[in-house]
């Protein structure tokens, strides 16, 4: 495999904070329509590589190639009219507006009325509004979230809210998205749901996803491939059958036997 | 809680869903409701017609500091400075180079946005308290500005007088129409909104303006990306909102506002100087935003009217007041003032955090709700 057929590219990303080396040297790639699943214990380092990813963290040094485009060097918010698009560990909503409101934000980058267009709302503008509103509502159908289409996420339940939070990073029509712990805190049945609608989003819109999971069973169930990192460092990357092999694996889960 | 309509009222389309006013009966008590107030002034005491004036015009700067805290979650005690600018404009542009009022108003609007822009970039780089401190200075350097710089046309402390807005009609047919007075140096027929029973038609109008456009902002792209910068500045960005731009138009719209509103503030008084409005103003507009309650379009209103009626009651209770405490007399309805307001303020974050507002949407959905749960 050459780097040119990556559709996102990891290359010598070093993170610090102060003396702290959060990430080293850490290079892989993502192919495009693969689940790519990155694992590794606490503190490993999985989050920062998804902050970096996705324009929340500067790496000092390295470059993310995706697309053509430096994403170290691109601004924050043209992250996300390049394709990607990501959820949060600690649920990232809107918490004031409705789950159809926290959908029709994440239609900021679709959607071309300007403010005074905003301000005036009409023709146009109006027009843009209900069309938008048709492909959030299919989202909504979509994720199963109509009954609680208007209600305000704060008030919503936690699973649920992981539920509106995928909805949103959909709503912004991705090629690339990045899952941080989509499944943490799930009961079993939300679990299932939420593994239901990854690998739907990924048959049916051929999505590229990359996610965090500490769900071992789960991760080696829907991932293509698995990075692992450690205090870091990548330590393996291969296929779930050669990841669970891996010495270095066994050894950063499990310690010396 | 969810969405709670009236019975039978189903949404059929999308466009329906997000229409705002959405019975037939409810456009008809809009329709009396802006009936009843436009012809105030004949039927109502002069008094009254005042203080609906005063009311509407410090709904407008409530509206403008809403759109800037309660949606885009930037506080700023600067309102009354960016008043004050828009003041200064009209009056000037106005008096001085002889505008049509109805001209100048909308550029004090734009001149004291502008103003705004500069006080907004702060919040680029500090939040909260912070950003406070940093509106804060507006509040002294402007009415500093408008005492010390050009004190031929300013006339420094003092201030200067506005002219009565008026607008002219060509004469047709020997008559003057629409209520206007032939005026023999001009030439023209000319109406003067010179009463506050003729202002109130200006102070109105620009009031139905201001709410229509706050409407459409919060329902649409540009209020949804303020609201994502107020609720997650953080994945706003990671979702494509430019965080600086939207936090510069916040404020620029706020000072629209309350430069549309000093204008009003300044043509109502006919004089402006750097005390008109000043600090105490613009937190009794944030005190206003709060009691009506924050990020809701009906909370400006709600809140102006109650807090501009408390200051009413002040009056009202002055002298049994003064005949309690003798110590007051003589300033009972200024010391008055402050204390209902702080205790109206007091009372609504410990009771009704979220405003008057909230406590109208319980109000209803407990309505629509009867009588099968409260």
């Amino acid at each position: 495999m050459t780097a040119s057929e990556n559709f996102l590219t990891v290359e010598d990303v070093t993170l610090y904070f102060g003396g702290n080396a959060a990430l080293c040297e850490v290079s892989f790639g993502v192919r495009r329509g693969e689940i790519l699943a990155i694992i590794g214990p606490n503190g490993a380092g999985k989050t920062s590589m998804l902050n970096c990813i996705s324009g929340f963290y500067r790496p000092q040094h390295g470059r993310i190639r995706f697309k053509g485009h430096d994403l170290t060097k691109t601004p924050t918010h043209k992250i996300a009219a390049l394709g990607l698009a990501r959820t949060f560990q600690n649920i990232a909503l809107y918490t004031g507006l409705s789950t159809l409101d926290n959908l029709m934000a994440a239609r900021h980058i679709h959607m071309r009325q300007n403010s005074l267009q905003s301000i005036l709302y009409w023709g146009y503008a109006r027009r843009e509004e209900v069309a938008h509103r048709r492909r959030v509502e299919e989202i909504i159908d979509f994720l199963e979230i109509a009954h609680i289409r208007k209600t305000i996420v704060g008030a919503l339940p936690y699973g649920l809210r992981k539920r509106v939070e995928l909805g949103r990073a959909l709503a912004l029509e991705p090629e690339l998205l990045l899952l941080d712990e989509p499944m943490a805190g799930m009961n079993v049945e939300e679990k299932e749901d939420m593994a239901r609608f990854i690998l739907d989003i990924y048959e049916r819109q051929g999505t590229t996803i990359v996610l965090i999971e500490h769900d071992m069973g789960l991760v080696m169930d829907i991932s293509d491939r698995v990075v692992v990192l450690d205090f870091g460092q990548k330590i393996a990357e291969g296929t779930p059958d050669e990841v669970k092999r891996d010495e270095k694996v066994i050894h950063a889960y499990l310690g010396d036997a | 809680m969810a969405v709670l309509r009236p019975s039978g009222d189903f949404d059929t389309s999308y466009e329906h869903d997000l229409a705002v006013v959405r019975q037939r009966w409810q456009w008809a008590l809009l329709l009396l409701l802006l009936l009843a107030l436009f012809t105030l002034p004949y039927y109502a005491p002069a008094p009254t017609v005042s203080l609906i004036n005063r009311i509407g015009i410090a709904i407008i700067a409530v509206q403008g500091l809403n759109i800037l805290t309660g949606y885009t979650g930037q506080i700023s005690l600067g309102q009354a400075a960016f008043m004050t600018v828009g003041g200064y404009i009209s009056a000037l542009l106005v008096g001085a180079a002889g505008w049509s009022f109805f001209l100048a108003l909308p550029v004090a609007g734009l001149g004291a946005g502008l103003v705004g822009l500069i006080f907004g970039l702060p919040s680029l780089r500090v939040k909260g308290f912070y950003l406070v401190m940093a509106t804060l200075s507006a509040q002294f350097i402007i009415p500093w500005l408008t005492r010390h710089i050009y004190p031929s046309l300013l006339n420094g402390a003092q201030g200067i007088n506005v002219p009565v807005p008026t607008f002219s009609l060509p004469v047709i047919a020997n008559t003057c129409f629409l209520g206007t007075t032939f005026n023999a140096e001009l030439g023209t027929c000319v109406y003067r909104f010179a009463t506050p029973s003729q202002f109130i038609h200006i102070t109105l109008g620009v009031l139905i303006v201001s709410t229509i456009v706050a409407l459409n902002i919060s329902r649409s792209r540009l209020g949804r990306a303020l609201i994502s910068v107020r609720d997650n500045d953080l994945a706003a960005e990671l979702l494509g909102v430019n965080l600086f731009a939207y936090k510069l138009k916040a404020f620029f719209i706020a000072a629209v506002y309350a430069g549309v509103a000093g204008a009003l503030l300044a043509h109502n008084l006919r004089h402006i100087n750097s005390q008109t409005v000043g600090l105490v103003d613009s937190i009794m507009f944030m005190g206003m935003l709060v009691v009506g309650g924050l990020g809701s379009n009906l909370g400006p209103i709600l809140g102006a009217t109650l807090v501009v009626l408390l200051e009413e009651l002040a009056t009202v209770l002055a002298p049994p007041a003064a005949a309690l405490l003798p110590t007051l007399a003589g300033g009972a309805t200024a010391a008055l003032k402050p204390l209902l307001f702080g205790l109206a303020l007091m009372l609504f974050l410990i009771f009704e955090p979220r405003g008057l507002a909230h406590r109208w949407m319980l109000i209803k959905a407990a309505w629509r709700l009867r009588p099968y749960a409260r």
